[in-house]
């Protein structure tokens, strides 16, 4: 009987023993430099879709205590648990500049990537990067904007599609104008859009598109309205997750 | 040891030899096993995931109305009519929930999209195993004969199993089936739709009935070599032939081409000489507005052009001096069905242009090209490895019939079981990365296979995978009431003596008329409903920029005057609106244009895209209507104020509803407009 209880009892604690987590260890390339600062060179702030690689890399660039680039210094990226880089840990090259790629999750919304690098002391240096997953809804939206909206909301203006925004009395707010945008209520943005500017008493110059446009499409509009701004627009109303 | 199984053996003898022992026995063991099926439920993995569910909605300021649309145990769509039983909402407790689009998954909100889950169910979409109740199963079956999940970026592709035609919201199916034409993929797989219409290719790949006369045996070896290093916009994919077979090819090519008829692209001297002034090609070049089709490569290296007609950066290396000259005169000449237009350039302008195109060489390209005098075995092995390329499939080829069923059909290729698939090493056995694969490395998959190498970038490979994924087994098996059709292909061409001076210079490449034609220009159904006679003959004349911020324009055809007076009245008489009558008459007065005046700068803001006053409006999105009276008809106008997609579908002009009093004024007020007369001087002209 003992004997069976002592098996028993070494089995279990193999058991134990191998469900252990291991210590998530360093990977990646040995650093040569260690920095003083991470900052943004490009790719931050992109539109991607479900699940797909973002259009552009990104690149930060990691600087030494006096301002300059500095190469050989390691950067890891890091996401959420749907968030995959490749490669995940880079070094820097010779102008001071890191790049990977960044494959974002199936769930449309707003991602918060990391890019860090250890100072000399060993201590992560981060930088966080906004990038943005257009689901159907903001997707759609996006293309109605290419084709109604971004000629007067979009003051770029280039050989290809000049822009309109110059030409009017009274300006048109691009749509990433968070400070404005995010204070227009959806009903708001729904009756300004469908109705026209002098719905809300402003400007005649915005027509009305409720009839050209659908109901889905104006609530795609508002989706991707919603999707772009800066500072992110936050629901107000409900606060869910805080009772 | 043994004493406990003789004990053991010892009770049950005792349980068994007494009826109410025995009875009771019985008994138990029912009662156990009648707590299976509850246990079973108990410890499954949707009741673990129910239980988080309700945890996590507890916790927030709606729970009241959450928890009253929480219903537990399994939850199913069933579905006969589309053959769905999805039961992932057992574990998906949030899907309906528009409050939910904060939490982790499985429990968040659907995003919002056209269709809902009581309508499809979820399979249909997102593909898995709808009847399953355990995530393994249900979202990663590695049953050969069973669908995993298909990765979000692909789902676009389910739409494509009942929307046969462009959708605005599925931007990458839609450029995975244009590229399914326009790369002549269909020419070797038959590709076919359920609404029983075949996949037609929208590639215009040469003939190569007279390709001697065009280029030389030098050009085609490097141009077969590698496509892309002569035109890195080349749709003509790379064969990855050997030297000795590129060589034996162009040389049956160049034995098999057949002399042009009767070639007149003889040039009086003085013409010929005219070309050496390079800048004046090359502003031939500009107003004929030849880069709306084609495209070069500019100074900094960047291709800018359009994508109708082939690059031309290279061009001088390519094609033979006495040839370009007789292309420019008359393409149809050397190629019946060509989309380039018959320009009618005087001899001198042809010269000009030539002598520009035949500046555009590269020396690099055939430098290291050195063919000996072609043999007979050479040219013989040409004509069988033409004909196990499959290369008829695309090119007329003299002597050589076009391939039947060349390469396997691709009807069904998005359902195609994984045991029938051999899989290369690295490639991860699932349907998408196969596809995606294959058309990346079309070779690597076995020894002996022909596709050939196109060079796909990457957004290129996901499009494409995504329309070759929406050809299922399920489009062809759901209700044919569910069967969004492609809109009928229209063959309609211009009949009569008109009909053939439009052919000729093919209005329909950039025009689509009665359903037939390319998008670059405007519909021309109704034009003659729409415009005033006089306007389209000078516009024929002289084409003016109606709209100065765009790139692609119209070029100038050069007809002789009695050629645009017969073009003029077919259009005029030929391609009205039915419900319009161009001679209605124009109700104003001075009235009633103020009152124009006022809704289109107050009330309407036309001035946001418009221009009628040259001095004050800015707009510049609509044409410019500074002349609008001169150029469209009343009854026009007045119509489209009312409903501007009733007349041209998908025009950016917002249908506003405008009542028909209002339209009548606004009428007034723009028929008002003649800015003098557009007679082609106008300021606008002179400005350019």
């Amino acid at each position: 009987m003992k004997r069976y209880a002592g098996i028993a009892l070494l089995i279990g604690l193999g058991v134990v023993a191998g469900c252990r987590r291991h210590p998530a260890a360093e990977t990646g390339p040995k650093p040569t430099a260690y920095g003083a600062a991470v900052v943004e060179s490009s790719g931050g702030k992109q539109v991607g879709e479900p699940g797909g690689a973002l259009p552009q890399p990104l690149v930060v660039q990691v600087n030494d205590a006096q301002g300059n680039a500095l190469p050989g210094a390691v950067v890891r990226f890091a996401g959420g648990s749907d968030v995959a880089f490749s490669p995940a840990a880079v070094l820097t090259d010779s102008s001071g500049q890191a790049t990977t790629t960044a494959t974002l999750g199936d769930t449309p919304g707003r991602y918060t990537l990391t890019a860090s690098t250890p100072d000399a002391a060993g201590k992560a240096i981060s930088l966080q990067l906004t990038e943005l997953v257009a689901g159907y809804q903001e997707q759609l939206g996006e293309r109605l904007n290419a084709v109604y909206c971004s000629r007067c909301h979009n003051a770029e203006s280039t050989p290809q599609q000049v822009s309109n925004y110059d030409n009017l009395d009274v300006k048109p707010h691009t749509f990433t104008d968070g400070d404005t945008m995010n204070k227009l209520s959806d009903s708001d943005l729904t009756a300004l859009i469908s109705h026209g500017g002098p719905a809300l008493n402003r400007s005649a110059l915005m027509p009305a598109y409720g009839t050209t446009l659908n109901k889905a499409e104006v609530q795609a509009l508002i989706a991707y309205i919603r999707l772009v701004s800066d500072p992110p627009f936050e629901r107000t109303g409900v606060h869910y997750g805080k009772q | 040891m043994r004493s406990i199984i003789s004990k053991l053996v010892g009770s049950v003898r005792s349980l068994l030899a007494d009826p109410v022992r025995m009875f009771g026995l019985v008994s138990v063991v029912l009662v156990l096993l009648l707590a299976v099926a509850p246990a079973k439920d108990h410890f499954s993995e949707w009741h673990h995931y129910q239980q988080q569910y309700r945890r996590l909605i507890a916790k927030r300021s709606d729970a009241a109305t959450l928890q009253r649309h929480f219903v537990g145990g399994v939850r199913q769509v069933w579905l006969p009519q589309v053959g769905v039983v999805d039961r992932c909402e057992s574990c998906h407790s949030g899907l309906t929930e528009a409050s939910l689009t904060d939490v982790p998954q499985p429990f968040r909100t659907h995003p919002p999209i056209p269709h809902g889950l009581d309508e499809f169910g979820c399979v249909i979409c997102h593909r898995g195993q709808g009847a399953a109740t355990t995530v393994a199963e249900a979202h990663d079956s590695k049953l050969a004969h069973q669908e995993p999940i298909l990765p979000a970026r692909f789902v676009e592709s389910s739409c494509g199993q009942c929307h046969h035609a462009a959708l605005m919201g599925t931007p990458k199916l839609n450029r995975g089936r244009e590229m399914l034409a326009r790369y002549g993929c269909v020419r070797c797989h038959t590709v076919k739709l359920p609404d029983g219409s075949t996949m037609t290719a929208t590639d215009d790949p040469p003939p190569l009935t007279h390709i001697a006369d065009k280029t030389s045996r030098e050009w085609i070896y490097a141009w077969l070599k590698d496509p892309k290093s002569y035109a890195g916009s080349a749709t003509m994919p790379n064969f990855h032939l050997s030297d000795d077979d590129a060589r034996d090819i162009s040389a049956f090519l160049i034995a098999a081409s057949t002399p042009q008829p009767e070639d007149t692209a003889t040039l009086p001297a003085a013409a010929l000489k005219a070309a050496a002034d390079p800048s004046g090609g090359a502003s031939l070049y500009g107003e004929s507005f030849c880069a709306s089709c084609h495209a070069m490569q500019n100074a900094a290296g960047d291709l800018t052009g359009g994508n109708v007609g082939p690059e031309l950066t290279r061009i001088g290396t390519k094609v033979k001096p006495e040839w370009l000259v007789g292309w420019l005169r008359d393409p149809r000449h050397y190629d019946e069905k060509t989309q380039m237009p018959r320009y009618r350039w005087t001899d001198q302008q042809v010269a000009l242009l030539a002598g520009f195109l035949e500046n555009k060489t590269d020396s690099d390209l055939l430098s290291n090209v050195q063919l000996a005098p072609a043999t007979a075995a050479q040219i013989k092995h040409g004509r069988s490895l033409v004909i196990e390329y499959g290369c008829a499939a695309c090119h007329e080829i003299p002597g050589i019939k076009r391939p039947e069923n060349f390469a396997p059909e691709l009807s069904r290729v998005g359902s195609k079981p994984l045991e029938q698939i051999v899989f290369a090493d690295d490639v991860p056995h699932t349907l998408p990365d196969y596809l995606a694969g294959k058309l990346r490395e079309p070779r690597a998959f076995g020894p002996g296979l022909r596709m050939p190498d196109y060079g796909f970038s990457h957004t290129q490979l996901e499009a494409l995978t995504t329309a070759l994924l929406s050809l299922t087994d399920r489009s062809f098996t759901l209700p044919q009431s569910l069967q969004v059709a492609t809109t009928a292909a229209s063959s309609y061409v211009p009949a009569g003596h008109a009909g053939k001076l439009m052919m000729e210079m093919n209005c329909q490449a950039c025009h689509r008329i009665n359903g037939r034609g390319g998008d670059m220009a405007p519909d021309l159904s109704w034009e003659g409903s729409s415009v005033q006679r006089a306007w389209l003959d000078d516009f024929l004349k002289n084409p003016n920029t109606l709209r100065p911020a765009l790139i692609r324009r119209m070029p100038r055809f050069n007809m002789t005057d009695a050629e645009r007076a017969e073009l003029t009245d077919y259009i005029m008489t030929v391609y009205q609106s039915p419900v319009l009558d161009r001679d209605t008459p124009l109700t104003s007065s001075p009235e009633l244009i103020d009152k124009g005046r006022q809704l289109f700068y107050s009330k309407y803001a036309c001035q946001s895209c418009h221009i009628v006053d040259a001095q004050r409006d800015k707009g510049y999105i609509g044409p410019p209507l500074t002349q609008v009276g001169s150029r469209l008809t009343a009854v026009w106008i007045e119509h489209w104020l009312q409903n501007p997609q009733a007349l041209r579908p998908g025009t950016l002009e917002p249908n506003q509803k405008i009542p028909e009093d209002e339209a009548q004024a606004l009428t007034a007020f723009l028929m008002a407009q003649r800015g003098g007369r557009a007679t082609g001087t106008s300021k606008q002209e002179a400005k350019r």
